[in-house]
């Protein structure tokens, strides 16, 4: 059934912002850190468990897969929703400190990830396009 | 004409009908199953993005950029209309795209694109993205912290206050508030915040290729630089559709960690340099 799968996706969801919520409270930081992530490493390792054992059938993954297939809506509505209007009244500070630190770390993507790869790449098999 | 006398009796006469357009119960009805408008009006802009798309730019610009971008000008209409903080979904119409567009299902559908994602792709990448995390949060905080001693802020606090805000603009609050900052400094990291999150959407296809954004180690070591995880989900969306999660991986661990790191350990460094 397709809501097995939709409930597969909100059990991994619920149970990464709990663990992030109590990172979190250990860190004393009082916000979810990184619940999101451990969802969704939560939701690689499970369905990758199911899928060996063959309890994934194609209904289960359409669940899932639906909500994956309505992200980019789902984040036109997210920037619809930005408050644009305070981003523009913040005057030159703001814009000067959001522009110069975007600016420089997309310079720094590259330089990263050139040190990455060669680290790694030896030991990795050749990497396609297909990520 | 027997089926048009079926008709009346189905409907509603023309009256109710005027009465029902007129005395604004649509916008009611609409306004009632906001998601419901919510649904329609995304699909509309995602349409007539990929219309463009496809027309004007012969799919140079993906049509999600298009309409990420159309969703960002509705943004701005939507403050200028109502004087909200939420864009478009402060009308009360369009309450729907909050809903849509809000963090419960942006979080489900980021973590839905995990799906089919392989563990040893994370795992083969896993200490460049610890190093990007924390290269991103660094440098955001040095970047805001000169630009805010550019501007004549010479007490850590506000420093430390505003790099925080060049980092997330939860992570600029948070800090803010943790330093028993000024509200109008930390009303200035939150807008220092937005402008990140914002050029973020728009600048990343626009540089993607520039930068070799185009394979999941490059794009979970964008995560872990940016940070800001609206400007990452919607930047690689724009980008590549592929790439999202292993972007969004990283910078959903981003704004935890700089919570962490500002009023700490970098407010003793700002403090130090002082």
């Amino acid at each position: 059934m397709v809501i097995y799968g939709t409930a597969l996706l909100a059990f991994c969801m619920l149970v990464g912002l709990v663990i992030g919520q109590v990172l979190g409270i250990l860190l004393g930081v009082g916000k979810n850190v990184g619940g999101v992530g451990i969802a969704m490493l939560l939701l690689i390792v499970l369905s990758d468990w199911l899928r060996r054992r063959d309890r994934l059938p194609m209904p289960t993954q359409q669940g899932v897969l639906f909500w994956s297939s309505i992200y980019i809506p789902i984040v036109v509505a997210m920037a619809a929703s930005q408050n644009v209007i305070k981003a523009a009244s913040g005057g030159w500070l703001a814009l000067l400190a959001g522009a110069t630190t975007v600016a420089a770390c997309l310079a720094l993507v590259p330089v990263l990830s050139r040190i990455g790869s060669n680290a790694a790449d030896s030991t990795e098999s050749p990497r396609g396009d297909e990520p | 004409m027997t089926w048009l006398t079926h008709l009346e009796a189905i409907l509603p006469g023309q009256d109710s009908l005027m009465a029902f357009l007129g005395k604004h119960s649509l916008s009611v009805l609409l306004e009632k199953n906001s998601l419901v408008t919510a649904l329609f009006l995304v699909g509309a802009i995602l349409w007539v993005s990929s219309f463009l798309s496809r027309k004007l730019t012969h799919g140079r610009i993906h049509a999600s950029a298009i309409a990420i971008f159309f969703g960002l000008v509705l943004a701005y209409l939507g403050g200028v209309l109502t004087g909200g903080e939420k864009g478009l979904s402060d009308l009360p119409l369009l309450a729907g795209v909050g809903v849509l567009g809000g963090s419960m299902f942006r979080d489900l559908a980021i973590v839905a694109t995990a799906f089919g994602v392989r563990l040893q792709e994370f795992i083969a990448t896993g200490l460049s993205g610890i190093i990007a995390l924390l290269l991103g949060i660094f440098v955001s905080f040095l970047i805001g912290g000169l630009v805010a001693y550019a501007f004549g802020y010479r007490d850590a606090e506000s420093i430390t206050t505003i790099g925080a805000g060049a980092a997330t603009y939860i992570v600029g609050p948070v800090t803010g508030s943790a330093l028993n900052a000024s509200s109008e400094v930390i009303a200035l990291s939150v807008a220092a915040g937005l402008v990140k999150s914002i050029l973020v959407m728009i600048l990343t296809p626009l540089v993607a290729s520039r930068i070799g954004l185009d394979n999941p180690r490059s794009a979970l070591i964008f995560g872990g630089l940016m940070g800001t995880t609206s400007g990452v989900a919607a930047g690689l969306a724009a980008t590549n559709e592929k790439l999202v999660p292993y972007g969004a991986m990283t910078a959903t661990f981003y704004t935890g960690l700089g919570c962490l790191l500002g009023p700490s350990l970098i407010f003793m460094i700002v403090e130090l340099v002082m």
